[in-house]
């Protein structure tokens, strides 16, 4: 009882002198407002209604009604589809996620090596996927069904096919296709920070790695060059589950949605379908809410994995 | 001098040769897979009709021709709504959304990096989580929130949300912390206040990063089609209607690929003009344990 008084004084005290910085500090959550309300009305919120609705029917017409955990329970036990766009999901996320991860970094560290033009040249061109916003619907004249299709047209000639293949609607190949057009486009905001940070890193520590017996670029790499850069890699992770996971222009743009036989479905499209097709705004809510859940455990896993980088 | 710098050039100890062949090799290969839609779609939009469907396709243009071009400007003439009025539109909404971002994240993010105030560490935590928001996660709330203001078919349900994107103030913060406090310190004892102190000293010195964060939000509206929030055609934006005349189909093949050149080429050369101011803002992007 008196432990229990002693804390709660304890924290009214501490409760208090916040407060106090908090009146001195007005200005700068003048600074602040602006931001934090939009923020907060236009981000913050939005998730946690969406969290809401997840426990209710809502269809927009009628007031949402609460059912409890019905929507995630017909997610997991009854929405053969939805099992089908987790499958695709991950099947996704696990190849262009380390993939592109892998290859943004790789690209930024050969690339970092170049003299001074020539890698301003090449981030250009290894950037520009991301930024030019549709140009990934070449692929779709590249992946086109007919002898006219780029790579059908380069397969046919080699004599490997003798016949066009429909890779945009034959299920055996659309999964592929959307990975690989996802990855032409995945080096993102992630390679210009890794980019970045290696230029940044001492050049005085590779000059005492060596003395202390460095041999070749990759215990280079391995010692001096990753651990210097952390943070950036925290940060390109952030930016690769949040594209990884996400995935749904791409396929929607080449395959068609819905796709042929719900191949090339994933959680986002799902999502996109109960949210804007059949206005199940409860249902929607509830798959955004377990992508959400998904993406931060993810992003959980990976600070704790880069936490033992260079040990 | 000279002998300095060969000696300098010589320090690369732990590189063997074949390594460095091998990665220049990689580079190549992958800089053409990376570069050939691109390439493509540049060639495409001065390809003739005849060539666009020649078989075996080829990539490269022949007998270069701006006919696309022209094409686009005679079905932009005949369109329903004025089409300067889609041009007018995306543009502004990319300059206010951009000019409104840059502003209030840059307000945000000075005192988030430079001050230590009760609850400014959680804030900035939960932007940093805010960074792994897909749009399509929120747009369903987003949608409901826009019609209980009376936004919905305006512009303000794209331009407003721009403003606080996560990205910008993350990016900004980051940047801004390396701004010495001393600085700051030696400008308080001059007398001047918080807001001098951001726009006369803060703000000059963090111009590499105002071009990142114009980038990202240019990036990002410039591309915006808007169909979640906007229904009446003369609010619509440039990509909305261009998509419209994309759709026209096979005979509009060419002017198609004159549209994706249009609508590649503003971000490509903001971020070809801005790209070691750009670098220079992303060495500071690490997120900190």
């Amino acid at each position: 009882m008196i432990l229990m008084k002693k804390y709660l004084k304890k924290k009214k005290r501490e409760a208090a002198i916040s407060w106090k910085i908090a009146k001195k500090s007005k200005t700068y959550y003048l600074f602040l407002a602006p931001y934090a309300i939009l923020f907060l009305l236009f981000y913050i919120l939005p998730v946690i209604s969406s969290l809401f609705l997840s426990f209710t029917y809502y269809n927009v017409l009628e007031p949402p009604k609460f059912i409890g955990l019905q929507n995630y329970i017909n997610l997991i036990l009854a929405d053969d589809v939805f099992l089908i766009a987790v499958k695709n999901t991950f099947l996704i996320a696990a190849i262009t996620g380390p993939v592109g991860y892998m290859a943004a970094f790789l690209f930024a560290w050969f690339i970092n090596e170049l003299p001074r033009y020539l890698r301003a040249f090449a981030i250009v061109i290894f950037y520009a996927p991301t930024i030019s916003g549709q140009v990934y619907l070449i692929w779709a004249i590249m992946f086109s069904g007919d002898a006219y299709g780029y790579i059908n047209a380069f397969l046919l000639k080699l004599g490997i096919i003798n016949a066009p293949i429909l890779w945009l609607t034959n299920p055996h190949y659309m999964l592929t296709v959307v990975i690989i057009v996802t990855l032409w486009m995945s080096l993102g905001t992630g390679f210009l920070a890794f980019v970045a940070g290696l230029q940044g890193i001492d050049k005085a520590q590779y000059e005492a790695g060596y003395i202390d017996g460095i041999k070749n670029r990759w215990q280079e790499l391995w010692y001096i060059t990753l651990p210097s850069m952390k943070p950036m890699l925290l940060f390109g992770a952030v930016m690769t589950i949040t594209q990884s996971f996400g995935v749904a222009d791409v396929p929607m743009a080449l395959t068609g949605f819905p796709s042929t036989d719900y191949a090339t479905q994933t959680v986002v499209t799902h999502l996109i379908d109960y949210g804007s097709v059949r206005f199940e705004m409860g249902y929607a809510a509830a798959i955004a809410t377990l992508l959400f859940v998904t993406m931060i455990l993810c992003n959980k896993a990976i600070q704790a994995m880069l936490r033992r980088v260079g040990t | 001098m000279i002998i300095r710098r060969k000696h300098l050039r010589r320090r690369k100890p732990n590189r063997s040769k074949a390594g460095d062949i091998g990665i220049y090799l990689l580079l190549i290969f992958f800089g053409l897979f990376m570069a050939f839609p691109l390439v493509y779609a540049i060639n495409s939009a001065f390809k003739p009709m005849d060539e666009i469907f020649v078989f075996p396709p080829r990539l490269f243009v022949k007998n270069p021709t701006l006919d696309n071009f022209h094409d686009l400007l005679v079905i932009m003439g005949k369109s329903w709504v004025p089409f300067s009025r889609y041009i007018f539109n995306t543009v502004f909404i990319t300059t206010v959304g951009t000019v409104g971002h840059l502003l209030i994240s840059s307000m945000g993010a000075y005192v988030l990096a430079k001050y230590d105030f009760p609850g400014a560490k959680t804030f900035f935590n939960i932007v940093v989580v805010a960074l792994m928001f897909n749009g399509y996660v929120t747009a369903i709330p987003n949608y409901l929130i826009m019609s209980k203001i009376g936004w919905v078919d305006t512009v303000w349900a794209v331009v407003v949300p721009a403003f606080a994107s996560p990205m910008g103030l993350f990016l900004m913060k980051q940047y801004m912390e390396g701004i010495p406090d001393a600085l700051l310190e030696a400008a308080k004892i001059d007398g001047a206040r918080e807001w001098r102190i951001f726009s006369r000293i803060v703000m000059p010195m963090v111009k590499p990063a105002w071009l990142t964060l114009m980038i990202l939000s240019v990036q990002g509206l410039w591309n915006t089609k808007a169909s979640n929030f906007i229904y009446s055609e003369e609010l619509k934006t440039l990509p909305y209607a261009l998509q419209q005349i994309i759709n026209g189909g096979v005979a509009r093949a060419g002017v198609g690929a004159a549209v994706s050149l249009v609508m590649m080429i503003v971000p490509v050369t903001i971020f070809i003009v801005s790209e070691s101011n750009i670098i220079e803002t992303m060495a500071s992007s690490g997120i900190k344990d």
